[in-house]
């Protein structure tokens, strides 16, 4: 009787044990860190004639564009680099060739001295041409060097009057040309023509368009925009794929970015050891008009051409980009205990990362530059593979309690029966 | 009698068990940092970090592409609630929320409106999405979600261009149901699907001054106390259990077999 509880109560206490389950927590992840390259951004201001016209909060646009411009400066974060640029500022007359130049650099980008800042801005008057191309390029060259965040931010309130370069199609090439440049548009007051062309400019760098009527609206947005410029990210390193497996550019764990034409296949490799895991995921943006209908191919194929595993993804509508992922762990080799250099050498596979896009451009929409491809490459250590459904094949639920109880019992009752019988049977003898 | 008080001592024992679950099935509680985001990341790699019970609010404009990030683990149900609030006049609009997981891939909702239409004027479209159960491990060939970062793309996929650009605020908020060993599997990834791990992994390794020199990180979320080791489940409270009542059961049948005491036939004091 005593046993029997001592028994009891030793169960209970292991199961309490079990029941408390101590977690063991997981390595922490590596905290963020400011980068080393400071983030820039250009605040490209338009000061054609049109910024004259008084339909902000009962004020002009051009006073609007001050005040927010006073209270951003005020409010830009220590590490941003800051720069003006101006469009339209200078030139008056009618000539068109002169007009379309009409862009100069009010602040260059740097760190920022406030006053200075202020009193630059506050000596602008609204003059003439609207030339958002040219603007655009030479604010691209403005931000120049450095691996840190680098943003555009455009108000406008009028399309480009500098035709036939398309400020859309600049954007898209300095969006080929840098890495990590982002072009932000504000309308001012926006018909739908002007509201267009600041989408597509928006749409080209994967930036963001706002539409502004109230004075309020502007200054909250360019401060949001410029906050974010100094939210550390991380910068991804451009590579260029190729056409087939064997001639493909070999990458390691990283962000990577390249560009894919309509109908282009692009091809990576990377170098997976047993035991260990090869995630990829592959993200291509629409950074133009493209016709509803859309898909995404990544896949992971051996060198001799044997498909491992893939990831697909398809969609239909409006989109800002399509991805899809894959993993492959490449399993353990049986007796590999000796970590022999060559025989590890020998052991690593490599993964041919092939990237097919469906993206079609809508009539009338230039499709070079390819469309831009993000690429993360992770190679992790492998996962622990099931060998059960459930976990560690154990048991859950009333079932599985019945069919225990059940048969225990008959157990118990056979192995009493069986225990009478040898009695029995020894009793006689 | 003893029968009894032995199953209520194994009683008791799930009841600790299903305690720690219980606690956690409402997800963890709003975090406790006073500052919940107010700004929505414009891309993956963007992505605003949010905990899982924390009301994250940003305002942008229609046709933004809004992302935000959160970590899920093993047996957590995630459900995502967006509101938007639209602009005083506008047409009708079509808004969506997706969930991506940390492959980028789309994520299937069970249920909830993930894709809603509000009408001409309406003041906000609420969404939700309710995810599928998080899995421990699954084979690299199925789509199952599994532990580590999510994504979430709050957009506008329908709207008239007269509408681009103007001011919306939207309002995400991700509670997680804990399913506990229903759910549970065998095996387990050796690290969650957290995008850029590899990296952040290897200044982990090395010394303290290259990990404070390494730029930011892709993703850096990770649930309240970490990743679970995903060894444990309340399968093994049902299985222990089981083992004890089987014995029990046993004992029980051994016994009836035995009669009740000595044999009748020994005579008294033998």
């Amino acid at each position: 009787m005593i046993t029997r509880q001592r028994l009891a109560a030793g169960v209970c206490a292991l199961l309490a044990a079990l029941a408390a389950g101590i977690a063991v927590p997981a390595p922490a992840v590596a905290g963020e860190t400011d980068g080393e390259a400071a983030p820039k951004v250009e605040l490209v201001l338009d000061v054609s004639g049109s910024m004259r016209t008084r339909d902000i909060d009962g004020g002009s646009r051009m006073a609007a564009a001050k005040q927010a411009f006073n209270e951003v400066l005020d409010a830009t974060p220590k590490e941003v680099e800051l720069g003006i640029r101006t469009l339209g500022a200078t030139y008056r007359g009618n000539d068109r060739q002169e007009g379309c130049k009409d862009t100069q650099r009010l602040y260059p980008v740097g760190p920022l001295d406030r006053t200075e800042a202020k009193t630059a801005v506050a000596t602008l008057t609204p003059t003439g041409w609207t030339p958002i191309g040219p603007a655009l390029l030479k604010a691209a060259d403005d931000l120049g060097g450095g691996s840190g965040t680098r943003r555009i931010v455009l108000i406008s309130d009028g399309e480009d009057t500098c035709q036939p370069l398309d400020p859309c199609e600049v954007a898209r090439e300095i969006a080929a040309k840098g890495i990590g440049l982002t072009i932000d548009t504000l309308g001012l007051v926006p018909d739908a023509k002007t509201r267009d062309q600041l989408s597509c400019i928006a749409d080209a760098t994967g930036g963001t368009y706002t539409s502004v009527r109230h004075k309020d609206e502007l200054s909250d947005r360019v401060g949001q925009l410029v906050d974010r410029t100094a939210d550390p990210v991380v910068t991804p390193v451009a590579t260029e794929g190729a056409g087939t497996c064997a001639q493909a550019p070999v990458l390691k764990s990283g962000l990577y970015t390249d560009r894919v034409a309509f109908g282009q296949q692009r091809w990576y490799r990377v170098d997976v050891r047993p035991g260990q895991e090869l995630r990829a995921s592959a993200s291509v943006a629409a950074d133009r008009a493209v016709n509803p209908g859309y898909g995404l191919l990544l896949r992971a194929v051996t060198l001799h051409g044997r498909e491992i595993v893939r990831g697909e993804a398809a969609g239909t509508g409006r989109t800002d980009a399509v991805s899809t992922g894959l993993r492959y762990p490449k399993p353990e080799r049986d007796g590999d205990d000796e970590n022999d250099g060559d025989d590890a050498q020998a052991a690593t596979e490599t993964v041919c990362l092939q990237v097919t896009h469906s993206f079609s451009a809508a009539p009338g929409v230039k499709t070079t530059p390819g469309l831009p491809l993000e690429l993360t490459v992770d190679v992790v250590s492998g996962p622990d593979p099931a060998h059960d459904v459930a976990a560690f094949g154990l048991g859950r639920g009333w079932w599985l309690l019945g069919v225990l109880v059940v048969a225990g019992f008959l157990a118990g009752v056979l192995w009493g029966w069986l225990s009478r019988w040898r009695i029995a049977v020894w009793r006689t003898n | 009698m003893r029968i009894a008080h032995i199953l209520g001592a194994a009683a008791l024992a799930l009841g600790l068990a299903a305690g720690p679950a219980a606690a956690d099935s409402p997800s963890p509680s709003p975090s406790q940092s006073g500052s919940a985001p107010t700004l929505a990341g414009t891309s993956f790699r963007t992505a605003t970090e949010i905990e899982q019970g924390q009301r994250a609010t940003a305002s942008g404009a229609t046709g933004d592409y809004m992302y935000w990030s959160f970590p899920a683990d093993a047996g957590q149900r995630p459900t995502v609630h967006a509101t938007v609030r639209l602009p005083r006049s506008h047409a009708a609009q079509t808004w969506q929320i997706d969930v991506y997981d940390g492959l980028r891939r789309r994520q299937a909702c069970q249920y909830g409106a993930q894709t809603r239409t509000a009408a001409a004027g309406a003041a906000s479209v609420d969404l939700a999405c309710v995810l599928r159960t998080v899995r421990a491990w699954s084979e690299p060939w199925a789509n199952d979600p599994l532990p580590g970062t999510y994504y979430i793309r709050l957009t506008a996929v329908g709207l008239t261009d007269a509408d681009l650009g103007l001011p919306v605020d939207a309002e995400v908020r991700v509670d997680a149901k804990d399913i506990g060993g229903a759910a549970a599997v065998d095996g387990s990834l050796a690290r969650p699907l957290v995008p850029g791990i590899a990296a952040s992994s290897r200044t982990d390794g090395t010394d303290e001054k290259d990990a404070s020199a390494s730029s930011a990180v892709l993703s850096a979320v990770e649930p309240d106390g970490g990743w679970s080791s995903g060894w444990w489940s309340d399968r093994w409270v049902w299985t222990a259990v089981g083992g004890v009542l089987a014995a029990l059961a046993g004992v029980g049948g051994y016994a009836l077999t035995r009669g009740s005491g000595r044999p009748s036939r020994v005579p008294p004091g033998a």
